[in-house]
Protein backbone atom coordinates (compact mmCIF):
# COMPACT_ATOMS: atom_id res chain seq x y z
CA UNK A 1 0.00 0.00 0.00
CA UNK A 2 3.12 2.66 0.17
CA UNK A 3 2.25 3.08 -3.22
CA UNK A 4 -0.92 5.39 -2.51
CA UNK A 5 2.27 7.38 -0.19
CA UNK A 6 4.19 8.15 -3.96
CA UNK A 7 2.12 9.24 -6.06
CA UNK A 8 -1.62 9.40 -6.61
CA UNK A 9 -1.97 8.60 -10.21
CA UNK A 10 0.17 6.04 -11.03
CA UNK A 11 -1.17 3.85 -7.62
CA UNK A 12 -4.10 4.08 -8.67
CA UNK A 13 -3.98 2.52 -12.16
CA UNK A 14 -1.66 0.75 -10.42
CA UNK A 15 -3.97 -0.99 -8.07
CA UNK A 16 -6.23 -0.93 -11.12
CA UNK A 17 -4.22 -3.12 -12.99
CA UNK A 18 -3.53 -5.72 -10.36
CA UNK A 19 -6.98 -6.10 -9.27
CA UNK A 20 -9.29 -6.08 -12.61
CA UNK A 21 -7.46 -5.29 -15.57
CA UNK A 22 -7.34 -8.84 -16.90
CA UNK A 23 -10.84 -9.49 -16.36
CA UNK A 24 -11.73 -5.97 -17.49
CA UNK A 25 -9.91 -6.35 -20.73
CA UNK A 26 -11.83 -9.93 -21.06
CA UNK A 27 -15.18 -8.36 -20.32
CA UNK A 28 -14.36 -5.94 -22.51
CA UNK A 29 -13.57 -8.53 -25.64
CA UNK A 30 -16.24 -10.77 -24.69
CA UNK A 31 -18.61 -8.34 -25.18
CA UNK A 32 -17.13 -6.63 -28.60
CA UNK A 33 -16.89 -10.04 -29.82
CA UNK A 34 -21.40 -10.88 -29.21
CA UNK A 35 -21.88 -7.38 -30.03
CA UNK A 36 -19.41 -6.36 -33.12
CA UNK A 37 -19.32 -10.13 -34.56
CA UNK A 38 -22.02 -11.49 -33.50
CA UNK A 39 -20.33 -14.44 -32.07
CA UNK A 40 -23.70 -16.47 -31.33
CA UNK A 41 -24.57 -16.53 -34.79
CA UNK A 42 -21.38 -17.03 -36.55
CA UNK A 43 -19.46 -19.10 -34.11
CA UNK A 44 -22.14 -20.66 -32.14
CA UNK A 45 -19.29 -23.21 -30.73
CA UNK A 46 -18.02 -19.98 -28.85
CA UNK A 47 -21.24 -18.40 -27.72
CA UNK A 48 -21.28 -20.74 -24.61
CA UNK A 49 -17.51 -20.22 -23.62
CA UNK A 50 -17.51 -16.70 -24.06
CA UNK A 51 -20.69 -16.29 -21.80
CA UNK A 52 -18.62 -18.81 -19.04
CA UNK A 53 -15.71 -16.50 -19.34
CA UNK A 54 -17.93 -13.59 -18.75
CA UNK A 55 -19.70 -14.82 -15.49
CA UNK A 56 -15.89 -16.03 -14.60
CA UNK A 57 -14.77 -12.96 -15.15
CA UNK A 58 -17.52 -10.32 -13.20
CA UNK A 59 -17.37 -12.91 -10.10
CA UNK A 60 -13.19 -13.10 -9.87
CA UNK A 61 -13.68 -8.70 -9.50
CA UNK A 62 -16.01 -9.18 -7.31
CA UNK A 63 -14.03 -11.69 -5.56
CA UNK A 64 -10.97 -9.01 -5.85
CA UNK A 65 -12.55 -6.07 -4.36
CA UNK A 66 -14.33 -8.58 -1.86
CA UNK A 67 -11.19 -9.72 -0.50
CA UNK A 68 -7.43 -9.18 -0.50
CA UNK A 69 -5.98 -12.97 0.17
CA UNK A 70 -5.92 -14.40 -3.32
CA UNK A 71 -4.93 -10.86 -4.84
CA UNK A 72 -1.45 -12.77 -7.02
CA UNK A 73 -3.14 -15.70 -7.54
CA UNK A 74 -6.16 -14.06 -9.15
CA UNK A 75 -3.97 -11.91 -11.23
CA UNK A 76 -2.36 -14.87 -12.41
CA UNK A 77 -5.86 -16.66 -12.71
CA UNK A 78 -6.66 -13.11 -15.17
CA UNK A 79 -3.73 -13.39 -17.22
CA UNK A 80 -4.10 -17.32 -18.25
CA UNK A 81 -7.75 -16.36 -19.02
CA UNK A 82 -6.51 -13.36 -20.77
CA UNK A 83 -3.72 -15.27 -22.64
CA UNK A 84 -6.05 -18.12 -23.71
CA UNK A 85 -8.90 -15.71 -25.17
CA UNK A 86 -5.63 -14.00 -27.04
CA UNK A 87 -4.72 -17.43 -27.95
CA UNK A 88 -7.98 -18.60 -29.63
CA UNK A 89 -8.37 -15.33 -31.03
CA UNK A 90 -5.19 -15.36 -33.15
CA UNK A 91 -5.40 -19.09 -33.70
CA UNK A 92 -9.30 -19.36 -34.90
CA UNK A 93 -9.82 -19.11 -38.21
CA UNK A 94 -13.36 -17.47 -36.98
CA UNK A 95 -12.21 -14.36 -35.33
CA UNK A 96 -10.31 -13.09 -37.90
CA UNK A 97 -11.64 -10.07 -37.75
CA UNK A 98 -10.94 -9.61 -33.93
CA UNK A 99 -7.66 -10.06 -34.56
CA UNK A 100 -6.79 -6.50 -34.18
CA UNK A 101 -7.45 -7.16 -30.48
CA UNK A 102 -4.51 -9.23 -30.10
CA UNK A 103 -1.97 -6.79 -31.51
CA UNK A 104 -3.74 -4.35 -29.04
CA UNK A 105 -3.77 -6.62 -26.20
CA UNK A 106 -0.95 -8.97 -25.99
CA UNK A 107 1.88 -6.10 -25.29
CA UNK A 108 -0.16 -5.40 -22.12
CA UNK A 109 -0.49 -8.93 -21.65
CA UNK A 110 3.60 -9.54 -22.17
CA UNK A 111 4.20 -6.49 -19.69
CA UNK A 112 2.15 -7.49 -17.12
CA UNK A 113 3.26 -11.22 -17.48
CA UNK A 114 7.03 -10.25 -17.14
CA UNK A 115 6.20 -7.80 -13.68
CA UNK A 116 4.23 -10.96 -12.42
CA UNK A 117 6.87 -12.63 -12.51
CA UNK A 118 9.69 -10.45 -11.75
CA UNK A 119 7.46 -9.94 -8.97
CA UNK A 120 7.02 -13.46 -8.03
CA UNK A 121 10.81 -14.15 -8.01
CA UNK A 122 12.86 -11.04 -6.66
CA UNK A 123 10.07 -8.93 -4.84
CA UNK A 124 12.67 -6.18 -3.97
CA UNK A 125 13.69 -5.85 -7.56
CA UNK A 126 9.96 -5.37 -8.58
CA UNK A 127 9.82 -2.32 -5.80
CA UNK A 128 12.92 -0.86 -6.78
CA UNK A 129 12.04 -0.64 -10.96
CA UNK A 130 7.74 -0.42 -10.02
CA UNK A 131 7.87 3.04 -11.37
CA UNK A 132 9.35 1.94 -14.87
CA UNK A 133 7.50 -0.98 -14.33
CA UNK A 134 3.56 1.18 -13.90
CA UNK A 135 5.17 3.59 -16.92
CA UNK A 136 5.70 0.84 -18.96
CA UNK A 137 2.48 -0.87 -17.84
CA UNK A 138 0.48 2.33 -18.79
CA UNK A 139 1.76 2.97 -22.17
CA UNK A 140 1.31 -1.04 -22.65
CA UNK A 141 -2.92 0.16 -22.10
CA UNK A 142 -2.01 3.54 -24.05
CA UNK A 143 -1.08 1.46 -26.84
CA UNK A 144 -3.98 -1.07 -26.41
CA UNK A 145 -6.21 1.84 -26.50
CA UNK A 146 -4.46 3.79 -29.43
CA UNK A 147 -4.35 0.36 -31.52
CA UNK A 148 -8.50 0.17 -30.51
CA UNK A 149 -8.51 3.46 -31.87
CA UNK A 150 -6.74 3.24 -35.53
CA UNK A 151 -8.64 0.01 -35.99
CA UNK A 152 -12.20 1.49 -35.30
CA UNK A 153 -11.44 4.10 -37.59
CA UNK A 154 -9.94 1.65 -39.85
CA UNK A 155 -12.81 -0.38 -39.47
CA UNK A 156 -15.21 2.56 -39.77
CA UNK A 157 -13.06 3.66 -43.35
CA UNK A 158 -13.64 -0.23 -44.26
CA UNK A 159 -17.50 0.38 -43.47
CA UNK A 160 -17.43 3.77 -45.76
CA UNK A 161 -15.74 1.35 -48.53
CA UNK A 162 -18.43 -1.28 -48.27
CA UNK A 163 -20.82 1.03 -48.52
CA UNK A 164 -19.11 2.76 -51.53
CA UNK A 165 -19.05 -0.50 -52.89
CA UNK A 166 -22.45 -0.94 -52.09
CA UNK A 167 -23.18 2.57 -53.89
CA UNK A 168 -21.43 1.10 -56.98
CA UNK A 169 -23.09 -2.50 -57.05
CA UNK A 170 -26.19 0.08 -56.86
CA UNK A 171 -24.82 1.97 -59.58
CA UNK A 172 -23.62 -0.96 -61.64
CA UNK A 173 -27.43 -2.20 -60.91
CA UNK A 174 -28.99 0.89 -62.52
CA UNK A 175 -26.41 0.56 -65.06
CA UNK A 176 -27.26 -2.85 -65.90
CA UNK A 177 -31.03 -1.96 -65.89
CA UNK A 178 -30.48 0.73 -68.53
CA UNK A 179 -28.14 -1.44 -70.07
CA UNK A 180 -30.83 -3.78 -70.44
CA UNK A 181 -33.33 -1.16 -71.91
CA UNK A 182 -30.68 -0.05 -74.54
CA UNK A 183 -30.65 -3.73 -75.67
CA UNK A 184 -34.46 -3.68 -75.79
CA UNK A 185 -34.26 -0.59 -77.91
CA UNK A 186 -31.55 -1.56 -80.31
CA UNK A 187 -33.53 -4.49 -80.54
CA UNK A 188 -36.33 -3.13 -81.44
CA UNK A 189 -34.38 -0.85 -83.73
CA UNK A 190 -32.51 -3.89 -84.98
CA UNK A 191 -36.06 -5.39 -86.10
CA UNK A 192 -36.57 -2.19 -87.60
CA UNK A 193 -34.11 -1.69 -89.72
CA UNK A 194 -34.73 -5.65 -90.73
CA UNK A 195 -37.91 -4.81 -91.85
CA UNK A 196 -36.88 -2.06 -94.11
CA UNK A 197 -34.07 -3.94 -95.63
CA UNK A 198 -36.46 -6.43 -96.38
CA UNK A 199 -38.30 -3.67 -97.78
CA UNK A 200 -35.83 -2.64 -99.48
CA UNK A 201 -35.06 -6.37 -100.67
CA UNK A 202 -38.31 -6.44 -101.74
CA UNK A 203 -38.57 -2.95 -103.39
CA UNK A 204 -35.05 -4.14 -105.10
CA UNK A 205 -37.41 -6.77 -106.33
CA UNK A 206 -39.97 -5.31 -107.91
CA UNK A 207 -37.01 -2.74 -109.81
CA UNK A 208 -35.15 -5.77 -111.38
CA UNK A 209 -38.24 -6.92 -112.60
CA UNK A 210 -39.53 -3.91 -113.91
CA UNK A 211 -35.97 -3.72 -115.62
CA UNK A 212 -36.43 -6.49 -116.94
CA UNK A 213 -40.04 -5.45 -118.27
CA UNK A 214 -38.28 -2.41 -119.81
CA UNK A 215 -35.24 -4.53 -121.37
CA UNK A 216 -38.60 -6.51 -122.98
CA UNK A 217 -40.49 -4.16 -123.81
CA UNK A 218 -37.47 -2.44 -125.59
CA UNK A 219 -36.91 -5.47 -126.86
CA UNK A 220 -40.98 -5.49 -128.35
CA UNK A 221 -40.71 -1.71 -128.97
CA UNK A 222 -37.38 -2.55 -131.71
CA UNK A 223 -39.44 -5.49 -132.93
CA UNK A 224 -42.34 -3.10 -133.46
CA UNK A 225 -40.04 -0.76 -135.51
CA UNK A 226 -39.32 -4.29 -137.37
CA UNK A 227 -42.92 -4.90 -137.83
CA UNK A 228 -43.22 -3.11 -140.83
CA UNK A 229 -40.12 -3.96 -142.26
CA UNK A 230 -40.45 -7.17 -141.63
CA UNK A 231 -44.40 -7.23 -143.26
CA UNK A 232 -42.72 -5.49 -146.28
CA UNK A 233 -39.49 -8.20 -145.94
CA UNK A 234 -41.98 -11.39 -146.09
CA UNK A 235 -44.41 -9.91 -148.59
CA UNK A 236 -42.00 -9.34 -151.83
CA UNK A 237 -40.70 -13.03 -151.28
CA UNK A 238 -44.58 -14.24 -150.70
CA UNK A 239 -45.59 -12.27 -153.84
CA UNK A 240 -43.29 -14.10 -155.77
CA UNK A 241 -43.63 -17.47 -154.71
CA UNK A 242 -47.48 -16.83 -155.71
CA UNK A 243 -46.60 -15.24 -158.83
CA UNK A 244 -44.21 -17.96 -160.12
CA UNK A 245 -46.47 -20.77 -158.58
CA UNK A 246 -48.67 -19.07 -160.84
CA UNK A 247 -46.47 -18.80 -163.70
CA UNK A 248 -45.96 -22.55 -163.67
CA UNK A 249 -49.42 -23.39 -163.39
CA UNK A 250 -49.80 -21.61 -166.90
CA UNK A 251 -46.57 -23.17 -168.27
CA UNK A 252 -48.04 -26.67 -167.48
CA UNK A 253 -50.49 -26.03 -169.08
CA UNK A 254 -48.97 -25.05 -172.21
CA UNK A 255 -46.28 -28.09 -172.00
CA UNK A 256 -49.25 -30.22 -172.15
CA UNK A 257 -50.88 -28.26 -175.06
CA UNK A 258 -47.34 -28.72 -176.48
CA UNK A 259 -46.66 -32.53 -175.80
CA UNK A 260 -50.25 -33.22 -177.36
CA UNK A 261 -49.43 -31.65 -180.43
CA UNK A 262 -46.27 -33.39 -180.84
CA UNK A 263 -43.92 -30.51 -180.49
CA UNK A 264 -41.44 -31.97 -178.12
CA UNK A 265 -38.83 -29.56 -178.19
CA UNK A 266 -40.87 -26.36 -176.88
CA UNK A 267 -42.09 -28.73 -174.09
CA UNK A 268 -38.54 -29.23 -173.29
CA UNK A 269 -38.20 -25.44 -173.36
CA UNK A 270 -40.88 -25.30 -171.20
CA UNK A 271 -40.27 -27.64 -168.64
CA UNK A 272 -36.66 -25.96 -168.43
CA UNK A 273 -38.57 -22.94 -167.48
CA UNK A 274 -40.76 -24.40 -165.12
CA UNK A 275 -37.66 -26.29 -163.27
CA UNK A 276 -36.07 -22.22 -163.23
CA UNK A 277 -39.46 -21.00 -161.62
CA UNK A 278 -39.65 -24.04 -159.09
CA UNK A 279 -36.51 -22.68 -157.82
CA UNK A 280 -37.27 -19.17 -157.68
CA UNK A 281 -40.19 -20.24 -155.52
CA UNK A 282 -38.19 -22.64 -153.37
CA UNK A 283 -35.45 -19.13 -153.26
CA UNK A 284 -38.07 -16.86 -151.88
CA UNK A 285 -40.01 -19.48 -149.40
CA UNK A 286 -36.88 -19.82 -147.95
CA UNK A 287 -36.11 -16.14 -147.60
CA UNK A 288 -39.60 -15.48 -146.17
CA UNK A 289 -38.92 -18.08 -143.86
CA UNK A 290 -35.64 -16.83 -142.84
CA UNK A 291 -37.29 -13.79 -142.08
CA UNK A 292 -39.67 -14.93 -139.71
CA UNK A 293 -37.46 -17.09 -138.36
CA UNK A 294 -34.91 -13.80 -137.67
CA UNK A 295 -38.05 -12.19 -136.39
CA UNK A 296 -39.20 -14.84 -133.76
CA UNK A 297 -35.20 -14.76 -132.63
CA UNK A 298 -35.29 -11.26 -132.42
CA UNK A 299 -38.57 -11.14 -129.71
CA UNK A 300 -37.00 -14.27 -127.91
CA UNK A 301 -35.17 -14.07 -125.33
CA UNK A 302 -31.66 -14.18 -125.77
CA UNK A 303 -30.08 -18.07 -125.58
CA UNK A 304 -27.20 -16.76 -124.83
CA UNK A 305 -25.48 -19.41 -126.91
CA UNK A 306 -23.10 -18.09 -129.14
CA UNK A 307 -23.38 -19.43 -132.84
CA UNK A 308 -21.26 -19.07 -135.84
CA UNK A 309 -22.79 -16.24 -137.96
CA UNK A 310 -21.93 -14.35 -141.16
CA UNK A 311 -21.78 -11.00 -140.02
CA UNK A 312 -22.17 -9.79 -143.19
CA UNK A 313 -25.49 -11.16 -144.06
CA UNK A 314 -26.54 -10.18 -140.36
CA UNK A 315 -25.95 -6.38 -141.09
CA UNK A 316 -27.86 -6.74 -144.39
CA UNK A 317 -30.47 -8.06 -142.68
CA UNK A 318 -31.11 -6.09 -140.20
CA UNK A 319 -30.57 -2.59 -141.86
CA UNK A 320 -33.11 -3.62 -144.51
CA UNK A 321 -35.33 -4.20 -142.13
CA UNK A 322 -34.62 -0.60 -140.55
CA UNK A 323 -35.01 0.60 -143.43
CA UNK A 324 -38.07 -0.88 -144.26
CA UNK A 325 -39.76 -0.13 -140.60
CA UNK A 326 -38.74 3.33 -140.86
CA UNK A 327 -40.29 3.86 -144.10
CA UNK A 328 -43.21 2.04 -142.81
CA UNK A 329 -43.53 4.72 -140.80
CA UNK A 330 -42.28 7.60 -142.57
CA UNK A 331 -44.11 7.30 -146.18
CA UNK A 332 -41.70 10.58 -147.19
CA UNK A 333 -38.78 9.45 -145.71
CA UNK A 334 -35.78 8.22 -147.76
CA UNK A 335 -32.10 7.74 -147.42
CA UNK A 336 -29.90 6.06 -149.72
CA UNK A 337 -27.98 2.93 -147.71
CA UNK A 338 -24.73 1.68 -149.17
CA UNK A 339 -22.82 -1.55 -147.50
CA UNK A 340 -19.50 -2.40 -147.92
CA UNK A 341 -18.62 -5.74 -146.04
CA UNK A 342 -15.45 -7.63 -146.06
CA UNK A 343 -15.39 -10.80 -147.51
CA UNK A 344 -12.49 -11.96 -145.94
CA UNK A 345 -14.85 -12.34 -142.37
CA UNK A 346 -15.44 -15.82 -141.63
CA UNK A 347 -17.99 -16.97 -139.84
CA UNK A 348 -17.87 -15.24 -135.67
CA UNK A 349 -19.24 -16.90 -132.99
CA UNK A 350 -21.85 -14.54 -131.89
CA UNK A 351 -25.39 -14.48 -130.03
CA UNK A 352 -26.73 -14.21 -133.05
CA UNK A 353 -30.26 -12.42 -131.63
CA UNK A 354 -28.02 -10.21 -129.21
CA UNK A 355 -25.85 -8.90 -131.83
CA UNK A 356 -28.41 -7.95 -134.49
CA UNK A 357 -30.77 -6.09 -131.60
CA UNK A 358 -27.48 -4.14 -131.34
CA UNK A 359 -27.04 -3.83 -135.35
CA UNK A 360 -30.85 -2.87 -135.51
CA UNK A 361 -30.68 -0.26 -132.62
CA UNK A 362 -27.23 1.30 -134.36
CA UNK A 363 -29.24 1.50 -137.52
CA UNK A 364 -32.58 2.74 -136.34
CA UNK A 365 -30.72 5.69 -134.71
CA UNK A 366 -28.81 6.31 -137.69
CA UNK A 367 -31.83 6.49 -139.81
CA UNK A 368 -33.53 8.46 -137.12
CA UNK A 369 -30.54 11.36 -137.37
CA UNK A 370 -30.49 11.29 -140.76
CA UNK A 371 -34.01 12.04 -141.02
CA UNK A 372 -34.39 14.76 -138.26
CA UNK A 373 -31.57 16.55 -140.62
CA UNK A 374 -33.74 16.11 -143.75
CA UNK A 375 -36.75 17.92 -142.16
CA UNK A 376 -34.67 20.79 -142.12
CA UNK A 377 -34.77 21.25 -145.81
CA UNK A 378 -31.01 21.60 -146.17
CA UNK A 379 -30.29 22.19 -149.85
CA UNK A 380 -27.92 19.52 -151.80
CA UNK A 381 -28.68 17.26 -148.57
CA UNK A 382 -28.74 13.18 -149.14
CA UNK A 383 -29.31 11.23 -145.95
CA UNK A 384 -26.76 8.24 -146.14
CA UNK A 385 -26.51 5.73 -144.03
CA UNK A 386 -23.36 3.20 -144.92
CA UNK A 387 -22.46 0.27 -142.69
CA UNK A 388 -18.79 -0.98 -143.07
CA UNK A 389 -17.59 -4.31 -141.93
CA UNK A 390 -13.77 -5.30 -141.80
CA UNK A 391 -11.43 -7.86 -140.45
CA UNK A 392 -8.96 -5.59 -138.73
CA UNK A 393 -5.75 -6.88 -137.09
CA UNK A 394 -4.89 -9.22 -133.70
CA UNK A 395 -8.10 -11.29 -134.47
CA UNK A 396 -10.84 -8.91 -134.63
CA UNK A 397 -13.40 -8.10 -136.55
CA UNK A 398 -14.81 -3.87 -136.87
CA UNK A 399 -18.44 -3.27 -137.63
CA UNK A 400 -19.01 0.17 -138.84
CA UNK A 401 -22.86 2.44 -138.70
CA UNK A 402 -22.20 5.72 -139.82
CA UNK A 403 -24.74 7.85 -141.03
CA UNK A 404 -24.69 12.27 -141.98
CA UNK A 405 -27.05 13.15 -140.17
CA UNK A 406 -26.75 15.68 -136.78
CA UNK A 407 -24.34 14.02 -135.38
CA UNK A 408 -23.95 13.72 -131.48
CA UNK A 409 -23.61 17.05 -129.63
CA UNK A 410 -20.33 17.08 -127.30
CA UNK A 411 -22.12 17.88 -123.49
CA UNK A 412 -24.06 14.74 -124.01
CA UNK A 413 -21.69 12.63 -125.58
CA UNK A 414 -20.59 10.61 -122.57
CA UNK A 415 -23.85 10.08 -121.31
CA UNK A 416 -25.43 8.79 -124.30
CA UNK A 417 -24.31 4.92 -123.13
CA UNK A 418 -26.22 5.37 -119.68
CA UNK A 419 -29.88 3.49 -118.91
CA UNK A 420 -32.85 6.01 -120.24
CA UNK A 421 -30.79 8.75 -121.75
CA UNK A 422 -32.46 9.59 -124.65
CA UNK A 423 -32.52 12.76 -126.98
CA UNK A 424 -35.80 11.97 -128.51
CA UNK A 425 -38.76 12.89 -127.47
CA UNK A 426 -41.01 11.50 -124.88
CA UNK A 427 -42.75 7.89 -126.36
CA UNK A 428 -39.98 8.11 -129.31
CA UNK A 429 -37.02 6.16 -127.06
CA UNK A 430 -36.69 4.28 -123.87
CA UNK A 431 -33.47 5.50 -123.61
CA UNK A 432 -32.34 1.79 -123.24
CA UNK A 433 -30.96 0.97 -126.70
CA UNK A 434 -27.60 2.15 -126.67
CA UNK A 435 -26.80 1.07 -122.92
CA UNK A 436 -28.32 -2.25 -124.11
CA UNK A 437 -26.40 -2.44 -126.94
CA UNK A 438 -23.28 -1.63 -124.36
CA UNK A 439 -23.83 -4.16 -122.48
CA UNK A 440 -24.56 -6.31 -125.59
CA UNK A 441 -20.43 -5.85 -127.05
CA UNK A 442 -19.03 -5.07 -123.76
CA UNK A 443 -20.23 -7.90 -121.51
CA UNK A 444 -21.49 -10.51 -123.25
CA UNK A 445 -19.05 -10.47 -126.24
CA UNK A 446 -15.98 -9.00 -124.55
CA UNK A 447 -15.92 -6.57 -127.49
CA UNK A 448 -16.24 -2.61 -127.51
CA UNK A 449 -18.74 -0.22 -128.82
CA UNK A 450 -17.36 3.79 -129.28
CA UNK A 451 -18.40 6.94 -130.92
CA UNK A 452 -16.77 9.09 -133.63
CA UNK A 453 -18.57 12.23 -134.10
CA UNK A 454 -19.05 15.56 -135.18
CA UNK A 455 -21.54 18.00 -134.27
CA UNK A 456 -23.68 18.35 -137.49
CA UNK A 457 -21.82 16.37 -139.52
CA UNK A 458 -22.85 12.83 -138.47
CA UNK A 459 -21.86 10.20 -136.28
CA UNK A 460 -19.93 6.80 -136.52
CA UNK A 461 -20.60 3.59 -133.88
CA UNK A 462 -17.88 1.29 -134.13
CA UNK A 463 -18.18 -2.53 -133.07
CA UNK A 464 -15.30 -4.57 -132.16
CA UNK A 465 -15.67 -8.05 -131.71
CA UNK A 466 -13.18 -10.65 -131.28
CA UNK A 467 -13.19 -13.42 -133.54
CA UNK A 468 -12.37 -16.26 -130.98
CA UNK B 1 -44.32 -1.10 -177.21
CA UNK B 2 -41.59 -0.84 -174.81
CA UNK B 3 -41.84 -1.25 -171.17
CA UNK B 4 -39.16 -0.13 -168.91
CA UNK B 5 -39.94 -1.72 -165.18
CA UNK B 6 -38.23 0.16 -162.00
CA UNK B 7 -37.75 -2.57 -159.23
CA UNK B 8 -34.74 -3.28 -156.93
CA UNK B 9 -36.12 -6.99 -156.75
CA UNK B 10 -34.03 -8.98 -159.47
CA UNK B 11 -36.24 -11.51 -159.58
CA UNK B 12 -38.99 -9.21 -161.30
CA UNK B 13 -37.18 -9.78 -164.35
CA UNK B 14 -37.77 -13.45 -165.06
CA UNK B 15 -41.26 -12.81 -163.66
CA UNK B 16 -41.99 -10.26 -166.08
CA UNK B 17 -40.38 -12.56 -168.89
CA UNK B 18 -42.15 -15.78 -167.80
CA UNK B 19 -46.12 -13.82 -167.36
CA UNK B 20 -45.44 -12.21 -170.74
CA UNK B 21 -43.36 -14.53 -172.74
CA UNK B 22 -46.59 -14.43 -175.69
CA UNK B 23 -46.39 -11.00 -175.38
CA UNK B 24 -42.64 -10.87 -175.74
CA UNK B 25 -42.85 -13.46 -178.58
CA UNK B 26 -45.24 -12.19 -181.01
CA UNK B 27 -42.87 -8.49 -180.47
CA UNK B 28 -46.09 -6.69 -179.04
CA UNK B 29 -44.15 -5.83 -175.87
CA UNK B 30 -40.51 -5.61 -175.13
CA UNK B 31 -38.93 -5.26 -171.66
CA UNK B 32 -36.15 -2.90 -170.26
CA UNK B 33 -35.23 -3.50 -166.59
CA UNK B 34 -34.15 -1.16 -164.03
CA UNK B 35 -33.12 -1.94 -160.57
CA UNK B 36 -33.05 1.80 -158.98
CA UNK B 37 -34.68 4.78 -159.64
CA UNK B 38 -31.07 6.45 -160.72
CA UNK B 39 -30.78 3.24 -162.97
CA UNK B 40 -33.82 4.12 -164.45
CA UNK B 41 -33.20 7.80 -164.99
CA UNK B 42 -30.03 6.53 -167.33
CA UNK B 43 -31.75 4.39 -168.88
CA UNK B 44 -34.26 7.17 -169.77
CA UNK B 45 -31.56 9.61 -170.65
CA UNK B 46 -29.67 7.21 -173.34
CA UNK B 47 -32.94 5.23 -174.76
CA UNK B 48 -34.76 8.74 -175.45
CA UNK B 49 -38.41 8.10 -176.39
CA UNK B 50 -37.62 4.54 -176.26
CA UNK B 51 -40.00 3.89 -173.12
CA UNK B 52 -43.31 4.64 -173.57
CA UNK B 53 -44.49 3.34 -170.55
CA UNK B 54 -42.65 3.02 -167.46
CA UNK B 55 -43.76 0.04 -164.44
CA UNK B 56 -41.96 1.10 -161.27
CA UNK B 57 -41.83 -0.07 -157.91
CA UNK B 58 -42.09 2.78 -155.34
CA UNK B 59 -40.19 1.53 -151.90
CA UNK B 60 -36.41 1.22 -153.50
CA UNK B 61 -33.23 2.14 -151.70
CA UNK B 62 -31.65 5.17 -152.67
CA UNK B 63 -34.23 7.38 -155.30
CA UNK B 64 -37.49 6.03 -154.55
CA UNK B 65 -39.91 5.47 -156.83
CA UNK B 66 -41.97 8.66 -156.28
CA UNK B 67 -38.71 10.88 -156.57
CA UNK B 68 -38.27 9.05 -159.89
CA UNK B 69 -41.91 9.80 -160.91
CA UNK B 70 -40.76 13.50 -160.64
CA UNK B 71 -37.85 13.28 -162.80
CA UNK B 72 -39.93 11.20 -165.32
CA UNK B 73 -42.14 13.90 -165.89
CA UNK B 74 -40.06 17.15 -165.25
CA UNK B 75 -37.33 16.36 -167.53
CA UNK B 76 -39.03 13.71 -170.05
CA UNK B 77 -42.31 15.48 -171.06
CA UNK B 78 -42.54 14.83 -175.09
CA UNK B 79 -43.85 13.33 -174.98
CA UNK B 80 -44.91 11.97 -171.49
CA UNK B 81 -44.54 8.92 -170.79
CA UNK B 82 -46.94 6.66 -168.99
CA UNK B 83 -45.98 5.96 -165.93
CA UNK B 84 -47.67 3.51 -163.32
CA UNK B 85 -46.51 3.24 -159.74
CA UNK B 86 -46.71 -0.16 -158.14
CA UNK B 87 -45.97 -0.43 -153.93
CA UNK B 88 -46.50 -3.19 -151.21
CA UNK B 89 -48.13 0.01 -149.05
CA UNK B 90 -51.14 0.04 -151.55
CA UNK B 91 -52.45 3.14 -148.62
CA UNK B 92 -53.91 6.64 -149.69
CA UNK B 93 -50.46 8.78 -148.73
CA UNK B 94 -48.38 6.92 -150.86
CA UNK B 95 -51.24 6.94 -153.70
CA UNK B 96 -52.17 10.64 -153.42
CA UNK B 97 -48.56 11.74 -153.84
CA UNK B 98 -48.25 9.63 -156.60
CA UNK B 99 -51.65 11.31 -158.36
CA UNK B 100 -50.20 14.35 -157.46
CA UNK B 101 -46.63 13.75 -159.07
CA UNK B 102 -48.96 12.88 -162.05
CA UNK B 103 -48.88 9.37 -161.89
CA UNK B 104 -51.23 7.78 -164.59
CA UNK B 105 -51.93 4.52 -162.77
CA UNK B 106 -51.40 3.28 -158.87
CA UNK B 107 -51.35 -0.67 -158.92
CA UNK B 108 -50.27 -2.78 -155.61
CA UNK B 109 -48.35 -5.61 -154.71
CA UNK B 110 -49.33 -8.63 -155.62
CA UNK B 111 -49.46 -7.69 -159.38
CA UNK B 112 -52.45 -8.75 -160.90
CA UNK B 113 -50.95 -9.70 -163.72
CA UNK B 114 -54.37 -10.06 -165.64
CA UNK B 115 -55.67 -7.02 -164.78
CA UNK B 116 -52.11 -5.28 -165.70
CA UNK B 117 -52.23 -6.98 -169.57
CA UNK B 118 -55.92 -5.36 -169.69
CA UNK B 119 -54.24 -1.71 -168.53
CA UNK B 120 -51.39 -2.34 -170.71
CA UNK B 121 -53.41 -2.80 -173.61
CA UNK B 122 -55.84 0.30 -172.71
CA UNK B 123 -52.59 2.19 -172.28
CA UNK B 124 -51.22 1.11 -175.81
CA UNK B 125 -54.72 1.65 -177.78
Amino acid sequence: MRAWGLSQGPCYAALLTNMSTEFIIIILVVVYLRRALKAKLFIPEWHDRLQWLLYASIGLIVAQVVTDNFRILLHWVGMIMLGWLLYNLNKNEKFKEAKFLVTAIVPYLAVAFVIAVIRLIDIDLYNEWRGWADAIQTFAVIWGVGTWIVTRKQRKELIRAKQKAHEEEENNKVISAMKAQLEVEVAERTAELRKQKEELEITLHELKSAQTQLIQSEKMASLGELTAGIAHEIQNPLNFVNNFSEVNRELIAEMKHEINVGNMAEAKNIAKDIQDNEEKINYHGKRADAIVKSMLQHSRSSSGKKEATDINALADEYLRLAYHGLRAKDKSFNAKFQTDFDDRIAPINIVHQDIGRVLLNLINNAFYSVSEKQQRDIPGYEPTITVTTKKIGDGRVEIRVADNGNGVPKKVLDKIFQPFFTTKPTGLGTGLGLSLSYDIIKRGHGGELKVETKEGEGAEFIIILPIQ
Amino acid sequence: MKILVVDDERDIEVLFEQRFRREIKTGEIDFAFAYSGEQALQYLTQHVHEAVLILSDINMPGMSGLELLRHIKQKFSHPPPVVMMITAYGDAENYNQAMRLGADDFLTKPLDFTLLKEKLKDKVQ
